[in-house]
């Protein structure tokens, strides 16, 4: 089982956690909520749990729980520009449908 | 689909709940929008990547408004319906602006705040400064991808009530979801966390492209405060260039510039300028229309030398603000650059000789203002780190307080108290035997209750019984940093305890709030007459409602002569108590006669009193 963020993820990820100073890495999430039943979540890690597992994606600790991974197995981070906005995006194999918003999605 | 950003831990918000917050630097000459993205504050650039925009706004005749870079080009082509520097005319009247007549604009005589013609109507500064921030709200919707859900605007330090209240009217206009104004000085050093420093006294530095602000603040509990601010209105990095335009038409010798060349020069200037801040030495050169060649060598120390006497001129209203403040240069803990001329190294120089320390120059200083104010909107709209305890600055605007007898409002907290507050009153009993109180939480100027906005009303039960005004009832009001209200009363010997919770700016529009504010101004006189009798009124009541008990119960005392002396008094009281019976000082005539009356009877009772508690006792018992 695994979870990547493509280079360019990676390398804003980096970036931000060194402009907020401490970080050990960043979360990867799931919680029940939502439009369509489950809804990502993406937060800096100070401090890793004991459910959690890490993975190492280009040089970035990628920190998810257990019961996370389940739903996000494969699914790969990248950092994307829309216009003005940028920011990230899951590509996640599992998701079977997604809200219009794509914030939230069920499997 | 909408993108995502990485969040504090334990912060990442449900879908749809993420709350866009924007900092707005609203300036003379350049705007800027910015916003807390991944944790970090950034200011939100156009799509050519521009984050500054000038504050200049172009009404076609067609019916087009262009803004910032594209409105530009007709300050020289269309300057009637080219509007530059509107901030200088916000929450102003037409008297107050310095150098109308040298402004290519047509002024309309309005009262209150004026207005400019232009070829799409009368249009207020609040409508034109509308449009900038319109512009600029377009622009971060679209960097988010949502709508706002927060907006913090900054304003000069000196700004009064009318600036103030016609910036946030601009932004209500544009649209967008003002959470409250945030004094320019205030955000920079807000940027810099110095929010998180040392309590002290910090100086803010702003030189701007036309204008120098020097502020003084106190940090305090979280708290900024504005102890002193100083300023010259016609000083800024445009002089800096303007000195060394002067020394290249005096060195090259050419023949007097055309209006065009004139343009180009000023803009070569600036560059070179710009350039002398990274390197010792630059060529200024420039091929002129008339087919002249500019082409002059520039040096560091030279440019240094001819801008210095605009570098001194700072330092007055540095020392001037100091001595407002009450303090010395050493004094200060720390001092914060703002504004693009801050980057030339002999202002940093100078400052840092003045305060012997080095001023803090590591963000930029053009956005460092945008910056901070991001940082309180984000922080203001709920996304703030567990346990983060954020500053706020706020004031009330009206005062808070309770209703007391005779429809009287008690004031507990004036306005203008900075925010967070507290504050505690004592009140007593009406009654003997009182044993509950009811509250009515009031907001308002006016002294009668009538006039001001009810917010609340609770009680308090479980009093004791005990003489009228024996009882002690502390009320505690609190604003808390959001401007919620609780307000909580406690009997002192017993502990008993009510409280309430309360918005109290719910559902008050600013012009309400305005209104109510210029009635409180306008109606001193008449309230305070009504507040003399109504006062009296209280008096009046409560001495007959004791006179009547006691001559119940001890009439016996008086003889018939007396007794009609007495009656008679208190006939008289009670006509002129009543509500609409007559004036203060009669009422108050009426009081004193009825108390002289009583005085001998007040006394045969105390007496009866005394000698009932003593008979049959013995000595040894007392």
């Amino acid at each position: 089982m695994s979870v990547t963020l493509t280079e360019r993820a990676a390398r804003h990820v980096a970036g931000f956690i060194g402009k907020r100073g401490k970080g050990f890495g960043i979360r990867l999430g799931v919680k029940t909520s939502g439009c369509s039943g489950m809804a990502y979540k993406l937060e800096f890690v100070d401090e890793t749990l004991a459910d959690d597992v890490v993975f190492d994606s280009h040089g970035v600790k990628v920190v998810i729980d257990r019961k996370s991974l389940v739903y996000l197995d494969g699914t790969e981070l990248d950092y994307v520009r829309e216009g003005l906005n940028e920011g990230f995006k899951f590509d996640n194999p599992n998701a079977r449908n997604q809200c219009g918003c794509g914030e939230s999605f069920n499997v | 689909m909408a993108l995502l950003q990485i969040a504090e831990p334990g912060m990442f918000a449900a879908p749809h709940q993420h709350r866009l917050a924007v900092g707005i630097d609203l300036g003379t000459t350049n705007s800027l929008v910015a916003t807390v993205k991944n944790g970090i504050a950034v200011c939100l650039a156009d799509e050519e990547g521009r984050a500054l925009m000038p504050s200049v706004v172009h009404y076609c005749d067609d019916g087009d408004v262009e803004l910032g870079f594209d409105a530009l080009g007709a300050r020289v082509a269309d300057p009637k319906n080219t509007i530059v520097s509107v901030k200088r005319f916000m929450g102003r009247g037409f008297a107050d602006v310095a150098h109308v007549e040298a402004m290519p604009y047509v002024f309309e005589a309005t009262p209150g705040m004026l207005r400019l013609r232009t070829v799409q109507g009368s249009k207020s500064p609040v409508e034109i400064s509308a449009d900038i921030l319109r512009a600029l709200r377009q622009r971060a919707e679209a960097s988010l991808g949502g709508d706002l859900s927060g907006a913090v605007i900054t304003v000069p330090a000196y700004f009064d009530d009318a600036q103030r209240q016609a910036t946030k009217d601009a932004g209500r206009l544009a649209g967008l979801p003002v959470l409250r104004l945030l004094n320019e000085p205030t955000a920079a050093a807000v940027a810099y966390g110095l929010d998180n420093a040392v309590e002290g006294v910090y100086a803010v530095y702003d030189l701007g492209g036309g204008t120098f602000d020097l502020s003084i603040l106190k940090l305090m509990r979280g708290v900024f405060e504005v102890l002193a601010t100083n300023g010259d209105a016609a000083l800024g990095g445009d002089d800096f260039d303007h000195r060394l335009y002067c020394w290249v038409l005096d060195q090259a010798r050419i023949a007097p510039p055309s209006a065009e060349d004139a343009r180009r020069l000023q803009m070569k200037a600036r560059e070179v300028k710009e350039l002398l801040t990274v390197s010792e030495e630059t060529q200024f050169r420039l091929r002129l229309d008339s087919g002249e060649v500019v082409d002059l060598a520039v040096s560091r120390a030279a440019f240094f030398e001819m801008t210095r006497p605009l570098v001194q001129k700072t330092l007055v209203p540095m020392r001037r603000a100091l001595r407002d403040a009450g303090l010395v240069a050493s004094d200060i803990k720390g001092v914060v650059m703002v504004g693009g001329a801050t980057r030339m190294p002999h202002v940093q120089r100078a400052v840092a000789e003045f305060f012997g320390q080095e001023p803090l120059t590591n963000l930029d200083p053009d956005r460092v203002v945008a910056l901070g104010a991001a940082m309180q909107a984000n922080a203001l709209v709920g996304n703030r780190k567990a346990g983060d305890d954020w500053l706020l600055l706020d004031v009330i605007p009206l005062s808070l307080g309770l209703e007391t007898m005779g429809g009287l409002s008690e004031k507990v907290i004036p306005r203008n108290s900075t925010l967070p507050v507290a504050r505690a009153q004592e009140f007593t009993t009406f009654k003997d035997g009182q044993t509950a109180m009811a509250f009515h939480v009031v907001q308002g100027e006016r002294e009668l209750v009538a006039d001001c906005r009810s917010l609340a009303r609770f009680e308090l039960r479980g009093i004791p019984p005990m003489v009228a005004g024996a009882a002690r009832i502390r009320v505690t009001f609190q604003v808390d940093a959001d401007g919620l209200l609780s307000v909580s009363a406690r009997e002192a010997s017993t502990g008993v305890e009510a409280s309430i919770l309360v918005n109290p700016s719910y559902g008050l529009t600013d012009d309400e709030i305005t209104a109510m504010l210029r009635a409180g101004v306008e109606r001193a006189g008449d309230d305070f007459a009504v507040r003399a009798l109504r006062e009296q009124q209280v008096d009046g009541k409560r001495l007959l409602e004791a006179t009547t008990l006691a001559l119940a119960v001890d009439g016996g005392l008086l003889d018939a002569a007396e007794r009609d002396v007495i009656d008679a008094a208190v006939t008289r009281l009670r006509e002129l108590a009543a509500d609409g019976g007559s004036d203060a000082p009669t009422l108050s005539a009426a009081i004193a006669a009825l108390a002289r009356a009583t005085e001998e009877f007040a006394a045969r009772r105390m007496n009866r009193s005394i000698h009932a508690a003593l008979t049959g006792r013995g000595i040894e018992e007392l």
